[in-house]
């Protein structure tokens, strides 16, 4: 039989793919069936949000953050937040701060619904996206109805959260924590000992702990791979250090070690929840220093000097001390940061956003190396890929 | 927090005394100021040496100070798990200047430098692969320098005739508005407008006495 030379084939995933989660153009060189190089081309989705943010006030850059990583918007806003606020050494009032973990821990539970749940859709199972996203409608109701948007809240803003909890959204979130471990539960049951699942996942898309630093992953993509790191922990932000809960840690740094870590971190999300709602005080929500924070209307209607700050406040806005900081949350995906630097004016001279997505769209290339084709779109799942932030 | 910070800083200062020019500390952040040349050697004892540990690059990027000769500063934002710091690592270059690839030292280097390359035009020698990141294929000019516009140079649109998508120059139909909000009174030199001769008066008498 006479030798066949075999010619590399280049295959072009995307830009329009279900399993791309968004815009990805993925240019892969296939020997046969395995993957010898992927080289991802990102930016589809550019839309010039730094750039942007140049050119509005403090208050003004802060929707631009929902629309990064849009299926977690107030985690990036709270970096924002976080980051302005250090420049303005301005504090929270206490009820702010639990509110701000309180959505945070919301956000995540949101974030990894959606994630598991595609991602199971990616690896062929169905049903958990159909149920998930029946409970992932019922925190967006939350979101509702604490800013009056589903998605682009804009509530976490320099100085504390744009409103208070209407009444009786503190008992329905109480609901909700007792009724979702049952949603868990189940997902649990269809996924976790799941043949095909795990046929799909274990030993794929392998990263040990040097390696992970090494491409600066972050998040669950770093602990999967058995780094015990978490910046609410490590790093505590507003009233994290006050919080009880755990940090699960991989063994085996695959794909399905990331997926265990996520479904733990929604039940630990749980317990933050239930304990900022009964250790929720009463107080403002925001600093008072009316310089930074917009004053009740009622008071605007009978107040001159209310007045005048509504008015320089949605105009002019603030202007912030000059300086720079490096100011990171631990968002769902990962160590999500924003690099301020302020000249003095109100506005931002350069604000910088460091997503976590990036990093890992990056790690896509090594991890994919030597992997057959269809265990690419079960890597992409896994790293919890979301254009908006990589793109930015 | 400071004083720890205070002690890394001068400790890094000490090892390196050629490679480093200063240490600040400011906002509880350490920010370590170094020269282009070596930046390679300044992140790999970062890296390496057992007090710092900066084993995770989380990102590079650029602050474009135009009216600066060497108008760049380039930041590499650092983190160590093992000792939980973070660290800036700043090197100031100039717009013709390359500056040395960090990607051998960080795999995570690698498209930083290209968005870092894409956004300002600063370029990486010995980069590996230093293509366009964020931009179109083809794009032209660095959007995040502050001399270029904000609105862009071209737009596309699909051309019905053509069956093509076609780049023109931006048409605004409206002039693009940047306002001024530094107030008159913070802004306000203790000249008045119009009365500059005042002050020549008395400088022509400060230079007869």
């Amino acid at each position: 039989m006479s030798e066949v030379a075999i010619k590399n084939l280049t295959l072009n995933f995307g830009p329009q793919h279900p399993a791309a989660h968004g815009v990805l153009r993925l240019v892969l060189e296939m020997d046969g069936e395995v993957v010898e190089r992927a080289d991802p081309h990102i930016g589809l989705l550019h839309r010039g949000t730094e750039k942007l943010i140049e050119y509005k006030t403090y208050l003004q850059a802060v929707p631009y953050f929902d629309r990064l990583d849009y299926v977690s918007p107030m985690c990036q806003e709270h970096a924002f937040a976080l980051a302005v606020e250090k420049l303005l050494g301005i504090e929270v009032p206490e009820r702010g701060q639990y509110i701000r973990v309180l959505f945070s821990e919301i956000t995540r539970i949101l974030n990894h619904i959606m994630n598991l749940t595609t991602y199971a859709l990616d690896v062929g199972a169905m049903t958990p996206l159909l149920w998930g996203f029946e409970e992932r409608e019922r925190l967006m109701e939350f979101y509702e109805r604490v800013s009056g948007a589903r998605l682009h809240a804009a509530y976490f803003r320099p100085g504390g959260v744009h409103q208070d909890l209407p009444a009786g959204l503190v008992e329905d979130i109480y609901d909700f924590c007792e009724t979702y471990p049952k949603f868990l539960d189940d997902m649990e049951t269809l996924l976790t000992e799941n043949r095909i699942f795990k046929q799909r996942t274990v030993d794929i898309g392998v990263f040990t702990a040097e390696e992970a630093m090494d491409w600066g992953m972050s998040g669950p993509m770093l602990r999967a791979s058995g780094v015990p790191w978490d910046l609410r922990k490590s790093q505590p932000y507003d009233v994290y250090d006050r919080m009880d809960f755990d940090i699960p840690v991989g063994k085996t740094g695959d794909c399905y070690a990331r997926y265990l870590i996520r479904v733990e971190e929604m039940r630990q999300s749980l317990r933050i929840i239930k304990q900022c709602l009964d250790e929720l005080p009463d107080g403002p929500v925001m600093t008072q220093n009316h310089k930074l924070t917009p004053p009740r209307r009622g008071e605007m209607k009978h107040s001159m000097e209310a007045l005048i700050h509504h008015f320089k406040l949605y105009t002019e806005g603030y202007h912030v001390p000059a300086g720079e900081t490096y100011t990171a949350v631990e968002a769902p995906k990962g160590e999500f940061g924003v690099y301020v630097v302020s000249d003095g004016t109100n506005r931002p001279y350069k604000c910088k956003i460091r997503a976590p997505g990036f990093a890992f769209m990056q790690a896509l290339a090594p991890l994919s190396k030597g992997h057959m084709l269809a265990d690419v779109p079960a890597v992409i799942g896994s790293m919890d890929i979301v254009f908006g932030e990589v793109d930015r | 927090m400071d004083e720890a910070l205070h002690d890394l800083g001068g400790y890094i200062a000490a090892a390196l005394p050629q490679d480093v020019i200063g240490t600040d500390v400011a906002y509880g952040e350490l920010v370590v100021r170094a020269r282009a040349t070596t930046i390679t050697k300044l992140l790999t004892f970062l890296r390496d040496d057992s007090n710092c540990l900066f084993k995770v690059l989380l990102d590079i990027t650029a602050v474009d100070r135009p009216e600066r000769e060497e108008r760049f500063d380039v930041v590499y934002i650092l983190l160590s798990l093992s000792q939980n710091q973070r660290i800036k690592v700043k090197v100031k270059v100039g717009e013709d200047v390359a500056i040395p690839t960090a990607s051998n030292v960080f795999s995570a280097a690698n498209w930083s430098e290209r968005e870092t390359w894409d956004m300002y035009g600063i370029y990486f020698s010995d980069h590996p692969d230093l293509r366009r990141i964020l931009t179109d294929y083809g794009f032209e000019g660095h959007p995040l320098r502050k001399d270029f516009p904000l609105t862009g140079r071209v737009e596309v649109r699909y051309d019905e005739t053509q069956k093509r998508v076609v780049y023109d120059p931006v048409k605004l139909t409206q002039d693009f508005r940047s306002f001024d909000f530094l107030s008159p009174w913070e802004g306000m030199s203790d000249v008045l407008p119009g009365d500059e001769k005042a002050r020549a008066d008395e400088e022509e008498e400060a230079e007869g006495a």
